[in-house]
């Protein structure tokens, strides 16, 4: 990998960063916080979520696919940026059918703690209110659809970190959804409760069994801090 | 033959190659009917791939069910100019000759009725696909004697409405004036491939897509990128609703087509090239097939053409299955490795890694022709065609409300009320320029001229008449960006069916203030946050029309600050009919 300095600039401040990385590595190395979802650092980038689009020199693009160069002018932190944002987390709000005080993943969950960050309230958009199957057929993990933002980061994982495939994606549009390896259920897939993929999903949906509300309120990951504060500098 | 032995000799006829997965695909499900899971079992063991990963590919395509099919499947095309046409009430003398509905198969297996998005025959519409085969200018009145012909075992080459017209209605001097075979590739081989590249740039070659981007850049981008191989692809995907122009090109060009991709070839340094010829012009392939191996006789492709040493070339055509969003280049590449279409991410460009992470260049089937004319007649001859920033022709396929629809070939620079008036349409209420993904054209515009400096458009061009409901049209559109989004990211997968949801509510005279504003910010959502060009412009038709005809919004608006997007009333009127109750629900619950 090249060791090439460049220079960029995000929202007037000036960073120095590597040629090679995305403009989300170099941001989240120069302690500014891009609002993400479907990213994971150990990950190749997804550009599914759309949530950590910025403006180079003036043209939204996806953050953490964009590679650094020599003087990118970024906007990130801004209202028009901010709110464009928080319309993507309402539409996964009301795509998937979410009930946060029911949910395992509550307080720990990337999607929630997202929109609480960014100011979502209720959402206002139309619940598309489909049935999204659930699969509970691994003796270890259960995949509940419900709460699928299609992040992909199950997908990514299994290929990239855990060199397998059980999981895929199948159809298009409004239904497309997460497949599983197997020609009838998870259990098929070859999964294994120690797989990356396993417990990289951002939402409750790809959960393993027996470990739901283990973690009592106020100790979990977002009850006191909101979702960016480990990357932004105090 | 069992299942599994006809499946593996199709994995072998293809190599057991994993980029082939479309063709082995489409072999398997002409051969059986459809593809169900366990012939998914079996592609995916004879392939060697994960099971997941040929179900991904499957699934995505319309043109592939995953359960049995009629013998014949008929494909009425319901897009907006064909209902327009009168495709609701072909779609009902269906329902009745055949015995069941749209999305069903007859009783006796013999006939599944679907429906699909345009077809490229919207200048004789209705129109439909009968197990491929393009029906055209269909009349209620004929629909039960082609059913009946089905029914008789006739194949659906013989029926007289299986005849699908050019209506070349202006050819111009660029793409369909007479040519010679051969000259522009040797005009070309006679020049290093740098000195082509400079003579298209002197012609000042734009692309045809739409999007305009200058070919001779495109070219040695692609050049230039250093790696084993360069590809060259011709997109003959054209989706873009009202859009026919390829259909009639690839009829009678053909030939200037393969000359523009050989000297595309010669210029980037490629040795392959592949037309991406979309689903519904398989009628087509007969036809194409002869004229590369005629070019193959001749020379012109193949080894050392035109007797050069070293110069070689080949073509292959491959057969999409039925998704719009592979007419966007990466997604085409992505289709073209025999996977779901789903658009890439750029950078990296095409150009730079491309089919097979190799450099390519995907051009539009327009350009390749206006490319194989510069050389053939030299970029002086063409620049002085069009204007300063648009040189050359422009295909326009014109459909509609007007009294001539087809193809036109104009020189840039020629007003929307010229092509009105050409076609005969001058009491046109809007013109919808680009197809759904331009814009909605109100007459204030009709001044405006056709190039990239002011009206640029793929060459899609459809008419609405002053009878017309405007929104309904653009609800429509919707509809269909909706269906084709691929889902990969966040606003174009829901935002698009949020905007019908919206536009449902407003259509129904059920929309409020805070519901207009609502629409627009969903609309801008998909428009600026989606990943690629169908995400991006899938927002047009309602943005377009907020813009230019927001009246027609603001009169169906109610006064009242707030309506629940769940109609009650509605939702309980199927109970309330069974019962014989009145809902009253006004009173009780408002």
């Amino acid at each position: 990998m090249s060791e090439q300095t460049v220079t960029i600039i995000i929202d007037g401040q000036e960073i120095q960063a590597q040629e090679g990385q995305s403009i989300l590595q170099a941001a989240d190395a120069a302690g500014i916080y891009i609002p993400r979802l479907c990213y994971h650092p150990d990950l190749p980038p997804g550009g599914h979520c759309r949530v950590c689009t910025v403006k180079v020199n003036g043209r939204p693009t996806s953050s953490c696919t964009f590679p650094v160069s020599e003087g990118l002018v970024i906007e990130n932190d801004t209202e028009e940026l901010n709110l464009l944002r928080r319309n993507i987390i309402e539409m996964m709000f009301v795509e998937g059918n979410h009930y946060c005080p029911s949910c395992e993943a509550s307080g720990n969950c990337e999607l929630q703690a997202m929109g609480y960050r960014l100011g979502l309230l209720a959402p206002t958009m139309p619940y598309l209110r489909r049935r999204r199957d659930l699969d509970a057929s691994h003796k270890d993990i259960y995949v509940d659809r419900d709460r699928c933002i299609l992040c992909g980061r199950c997908v990514r994982a299994s290929r990239e970190v855990d060199h397998k495939v059980a999981f895929g994606f199948e159809g298009r549009g409004i239904d497309k959804r997460i497949a599983v390896d197997g020609e009838h259920s998870l259990s098929e897939s070859g999964l294994a409760v120690t797989d990356r993929a396993a417990e990289i999903c951002p939402t409750g949906c790809l959960m393993v069994k027996r470990k739901g509300y283990q973690t009592p309120v106020g100790q979990r990951t977002y009850d006191h801090k909101p979702i960016g504060s480990e990357i932004e500098k105090e | 033959m069992t299942e599994a032995e006809i499946i593996k000799q199709i994995v072998d006829q293809f190599g057991k190659d994993r980029s082939r997965l479309m063709d082995i695909v489409r072999t398997a499900h002409a051969k059986l009917g459809y593809l169900s899971e366990e012939t998914i079992g079996r592609i995916h063991s004879a392939l060697g791939i994960h099971r997941v990963e040929v179900r991904d590919m499957v699934s995505f395509y319309a043109f592939f069910s995953r359960k049995p099919e009629g013998k014949t499947v008929i494909r009425l095309c319901n897009a907006v100019v064909e209902r327009m046409k009168g495709a609701d009430e072909i779609a009902k003398a269906f329902e009745e000759a055949v015995g069941c509905k749209f999305g069903q198969t007859s009783a006796d297996g013999a006939i599944s009725l679907k429906y699909t998005a345009c077809i490229g025959m919207s200048d004789q519409a209705p129109a439909a696909l009968v197990n491929g085969v393009p029906l055209t200018n269909l009349r209620p009145e004929d629909v039960p004697k082609v059913v009946a012909a089905i029914r008789s075992g006739k194949g659906p080459e013989s029926l007289k409405q299986a005849e699908v017209d050019n209506n070349l209605l202006q050819p111009g001097p660029v793409i369909f004036a007479p040519s010679e075979r051969g000259e522009a590739l040797r005009a070309a081989v006679n020049r290093t491939p740098e000195e082509v590249i400079t003579e298209i740039n002197k012609a000042r070659l734009r692309g045809r897509g739409g999007a305009g981007f200058p070919t001779a850049m495109k070219w040695d981008f692609c050049r230039k990128a250093k790696a084993d191989e360069h590809f060259v692809i011709c997109n003959a995907d054209e989706g873009e609703p009202g859009t026919f122009k390829d259909r009639v090109i690839l009829t009678s060009q053909a030939d200037l087509v393969f000359e523009g991709m050989t000297v595309a070839g010669y210029a980037v340094g490629a040795k392959q090239g592949f037309l991406y010829l979309r689903a519904e012009y398989e009628y087509l392939l007969p036809h194409l097939e002869n004229v590369l191996a005629k070019r193959r006789r001749l020379g012109l492709l193949g080894k050392d053409l035109c007797g050069r040493e070293g110069v070689d070339f080949e073509i292959r055509i491959q057969l999409g299955a039925g998704a719009y969003v592979c007419g966007e280049e990466s997604a085409l590449i992505e289709s073209l490795e025999g996977k779901r279409g789903a658009p890439r991410d750029r950078p990296p460009f095409p150009v730079q890694k491309g089919y097979r992470n190799q450099p390519t260049s995907v051009n539009n089937v327009e350009t390749l022709c206006c490319a194989a004319r510069i050389l053939e007649k030299g970029a002086d001859w063409f620049s002085k065609i069009g204007t300063k920033d648009s040189t050359g022709t422009k295909l326009l396929s014109v459909s509609g409300d007007c009294k001539h629809p087809g193809v036109f070939e104009v020189e840039y620079g020629v007003t929307v009320e010229k092509i009105l008036e050409a076609v005969g349409a001058e009491d046109a209420q809007a013109v919808q320029m680009g197809g759904p993904s331009g814009q909605c054209l109100a007459p204030k515009d009709f001044g405006r001229s056709i190039s990239f400096e002011d009206l640029p458009t793929g060459g899609s061009v459809m008419i609405f008449g002053p009878q017309r409901d405007l929104l309904e049209c653009m609800y429509q559109f919707t509809e269909f960006f909706a269906e084709e989004s691929c889902g990969w990211c966040v606003p174009c997968r829901v935002g698009t069916t949020l905007l019908l949801k919206k536009m449902d509510k407003i259509l129904e005279d059920r929309g409020t203030r805070g519901d207009l504003e609502q629409l627009q910010s969903i609309a801008n959502t998909v428009k600026t946050m989606s990943r690629c060009g169908l995400g991006q412009t899938a927002a047009n038709p309602i943005l377009s029309t907020l813009q230019n005809f927001s009246s027609l919004y603001e009169e169906r608006l109610k006064p009242d600050d707030f309506i629940p997007a769940f109609d009650l009333s509605k939702a309980l009127e199927e109970a309330c009919a069974i019962t014989g109750r009145k809902p009253e629900l006004e009173e009780k619950h408002v």
